[in-house]
């Protein structure tokens, strides 16, 4: 008896090992089989392109808190970041979610700054978000793919394909990434009503960041916080262009980036100005 | 014959056949409809009155029954990692764009009449709302 | 051979359904958090892995540590290790099975995981992680349980079995070094930037999982009638203690790159986790985990010490816990703190994430009490019987 059962054992395993095998490939053949293929699918004809987006930050052109959260509020709207604060009102540090925030230099520029430095100048704010590296971290060490390089230069995120493992965001050197630690839409600013209903919220458990507005590019709009930026702020363009004005500034003024030495490549440049900085 | 140790394999037997066949008795008694789903919403009915009273989809109606599951999943990767935006259709060669809630709900604006008839029916929950924003009046659903 | 676990004493009982017990709440805990979100931990935006993520570090190294008896009895022929192996492989199987259960806990979407099977990224070092991890695991299923069979019918083990065990070797290697992998690759996070992580992880892997084994050993004399032997528990003793004093000159020299070259960025971390000015809440711990290593690695190479059964189970006690604490928790925080903008943000873990992570010991301890159940009674019903790989 122990013998037949011993065989009937193996080619059971075996026949439903086959089984699982062919219908498993089976079934990832019938969702990407049948691919879209162009001409079936286009581009906006008012989609603005680029070899490779980049943007310029001009810190002098921002005077006011009111310039700042312009800029701020233009981006979380638009795309529907969820705000989470205390019953006071003071921001919850646990389970914020930003895109783009201003950070003191000698936070965004940590080791730039010197004993003999102003607490003033220390304290000076700058705007940060997602770098979209030439070079990115997360994107090396996401193990789907979720977050990746377009071919403008964009680091892109796929918020479907994410399963929240969170290695891009211990990969990030400049702490540009959020996380949902809870259902977004039970933020108090999401709960009543969404700010933007063209575009997605998120879900618990998936990583997100600045995507440059990707969107906005594929309909022919600049991004959301250029748009808001005061006038000369925030300058954004193909940096491979020599007519773009990103190229122009870049390759005549002084202008530094963040925590250059790792390799990355961002794509945020910051002019240094001299003196006069908000 | 004996059956050793048979108390236990029979209660064992009871349970699993009671788990198995949970989904056919639970639902006994309710009244399941067929599912209607409408698409007779302003938008359409505007497009029909101003197109001669042709309804033009994306595909058939066939074709997205049984596909708009892949079809969603292809115009999903389209979109976000390839940058398209249009979709040519097969059966009319219009352009449509490949969104969720900006394409497809702008034409059939009531998720309850429309996705949900099929979906509550089949008993298909497809997590797509949990970040794609729902028409409206279909929030509190 | 399976219906073994399932027969035994009163007490075998009443300890599986003490575990029983923890891995429910574990499993109602986790339920919660399914629900609500990973804000039902400690975690945050600054420190995004935490608990979770530092207890399946320690624990690939747990399991990387069977390759410690496996080395001597199939490679050099270290008879003595015969019947102690198959404890090391089934301790393995136990830890990679926790080691998958807090990788699942952790993800945000756990409900999309096989997206890392449909999407592989051959570039991310966590792709290979989960790779050779689920190896790992089929391998020492694969050959605990045909060398035990064969120990059962009192024959020497199929030839084919060979080539798996010697993969496994290099294979234990490399579960633990890809694991470093995950540190010590991504840039901008200053502790764990060191070339050192991987000899480090396997250097604590090495003296922590066969310490764990000793322990194990012991008990295992004691609850039933087999004994391992006491020579067998002393050459275990003499390569943990090897191993403990490469982690800590490790370590040591982890410290002095940071100190000595003076970058802040470098210190910093260090600087925060062994604080004793009250800044850091995870300083008492880091202190207790070095104090415990040192005093641990003494009592290790005091022969006079080692020899005494009572005192080198405190002594692997105390290792083991130091390990636990310096890989299971500060590794993580020191990784995350300060964050990118030189921040301090603390973390501690909350109740339903200790709750979480209790009950998935748990299910590691059920797991290895089962498989301990069966090879315990194997060597019980075998015993005098000449065991020959």
């Amino acid at each position: 008896m122990s013998m037949d059962r011993r065989q009937f054992l193996k080619i059971t395993g075996i026949s439903s090992i086959l089984g699982l095998g062919t219908s498993i490939a089976s079934a990832t053949n019938l969702i990407t089989g049948k691919q879209l293929l162009p001409p079936q699918v286009d581009r906006n004809k008012e989609a603005l392109t680029a070899k490779r987006w980049a943007m310029v930050v001009d810190m002098s052109k921002f005077k006011t808190d009111e310039d700042f959260n312009k800029v701020f509020t233009a981006c979380h709207t638009n795309h529907n970041v969820p705000d989470f604060r205390k019953p006071d009102g003071s921001p919850d540090r646990k389970f914020e979610v930003k895109w783009i925030w201003k950070a003191a230099y000698e936070r965004a520029f940590p080791g730039q700054d010197n004993k003999y430095m102003s607490e003033h100048m220390k304290d000076m704010p700058f705007i940060v978000a997602c770098n979209h590296c030439d070079n990115p971290a997360c994107v090396r060490v996401c193990p789907t793919k979720a977050t990746y390089k377009l071919p403008d230069g964009i680091t892109m995120q796929d918020m479907h394909r994410c399963i929240g493992c969170r290695f891009c965001m211990a990969a990030c050197p400049y702490g540009a990434r959020s996380f949902n630690w809870v259902d977004p839409r039970t933020a108090p600013n999401l709960k009543a009503d969404l700010p933007n209903r063209e575009y997605p919220t998120r879900t618990k458990g998936v990583v997100e960041k600045c995507t440059f507005c990707s969107e906005r590019l594929s309909v022919g709009k600049m991004p959301a916080c250029v748009e808001a930026a005061p006038k000369g702020g925030l300058i954004f363009g193909d940096i491979e262009d020599p007519n773009s004005e990103v190229r122009k500034i870049v390759t005549s003024q002084l202008t530094i980036r963040r925590k250059p030495d790792l390799g990355t490549g961002p794509a945020i440049y910051y002019i240094v100005g001299g003196g006069d900085h908000a | 014959m004996k059956l050793y140790d048979g108390g236990k394999i029979l209660i064992g037997l009871l349970v699993f056949v009671a788990f198995a066949t949970f989904p056919f008795y639970y639902n006994f008694g309710t009244v399941n409809a067929k599912p209607e789903p409408k698409t007779d919403t302003p938008e359409i009915v505007k497009y029909q009155q101003e197109h001669n009273g042709k309804k033009e989809c994306v595909e058939s109606k066939e074709w997205m029954r049984g596909e708009h599951m892949q079809l969603l999943n292809q115009w999903r990767d389209s979109v976000v990692r390839d940058y398209n935006r249009g979709y040519i259709s097969n059966t009319n060669h219009n352009r449509f764009d490949m969104s969720l809630q900006n394409g497809c709900m702008k034409c059939h604006s009531s998720k309850k009449k429309f996705c949900d008839e099929c979906h509550n029916y089949m008993a298909v929950k497809p997590f797509c709302w949990d970040c794609h924003i729902a028409p409206k009046e279909d929030e509190k659903s | 051979m399976l219906e073994k676990a399932l027969e035994g004493s009163k007490k075998y009982w009443a300890w599986v359904f003490f575990l029983g017990i923890f891995a429910l709440s574990g499993v109602y805990w986790y339920i919660q958090q399914f629900n609500y979100g990973l804000g039902l931990t400690g975690l945050h935006r600054d420190v995004s892995w935490g608990l979770y993520i530092g207890q399946f570090t320690f624990l690939v190294g747990v399991a990387a540590s069977a390759v410690m008896l496996v080395i001597p009895y199939y490679l050099h022929d270290f008879k003595k290790f015969g019947k102690i192996v198959i404890l090391g492989e089934f301790l393995a199987i136990a830890a990679v099975t926790m080691c998958i259960l807090f990788i699942f806990v952790d993800m945000g979407q756990p409900m999309r995981i096989t997206n890392v099977l449909l999407h592989p990224t051959p570039g991310s070092v966590m792709f290979w992680d989960s790779v050779v991890l689920m190896g790992y695991l089929v391998i020492n299923l694969l050959v605990g349980w045909v060398t035990l069979g064969a120990d059962r019918k009192g024959v020497p083990p199929p030839k084919w079995i060979k080539p798996w065990i010697y993969l496994s070797i290099p294979w234990a290697i490399s579960i633990h070094t890809v694991t470093a992998f995950l540190y010590s690759g991504v840039p901008g996070r200053h502790f764990w930037l060191t070339a050192v992580m991987a000899p480090r992880f396997l250097a604590s892997a090495f003296a922590g999982g066969p310490s764990l084994l000793i322990i194990l050993a012991l008990i295992v004399r004691k609850v039933s009638k087999f004994d391992v032997g006491k020579d067998v528990i002393q050459a275990i003793s003499r390569i943990v203690a090897y191993a403990m004093f490469a982690n800590v000159f490790l370590l040591a020299m982890e410290f002095f790159t940071a100190f000595y070259s003076g970058i802040p960025g470098h210190q910093h971390p260090f600087a925060y986790l062994y604080a004793m000015d009250g800044s850091s809440a995870v300083a008492p711990l880091m202190w207790t985990s070095a104090i415990f290593a040192l005093v641990s690695l003494v009592m290790l190479w005091v022969p006079a010490i080692r020899r005494k059964e009572g005192l080198l189970s405190l002594a692997c006690i105390m290792l083991f816990i130091s390990l636990w604490i310096d890989k299971g928790f500060g590794l993580i925080i020191g990784g995350f703190v300060p964050n990118p903008f030189e921040e301090v943000s603390t973390y501690w873990p909350t109740y339903p994430e200790t709750m979480i992570t209790i009950g998935v010991w748990a299910i590691g301890f059920l797991v290895l009490t089962g498989l301990y159940k069966i090879a315990i009674t194997v060597r019980e019903q075998t015993a005098g019987v000449e065991i020959d790989h």
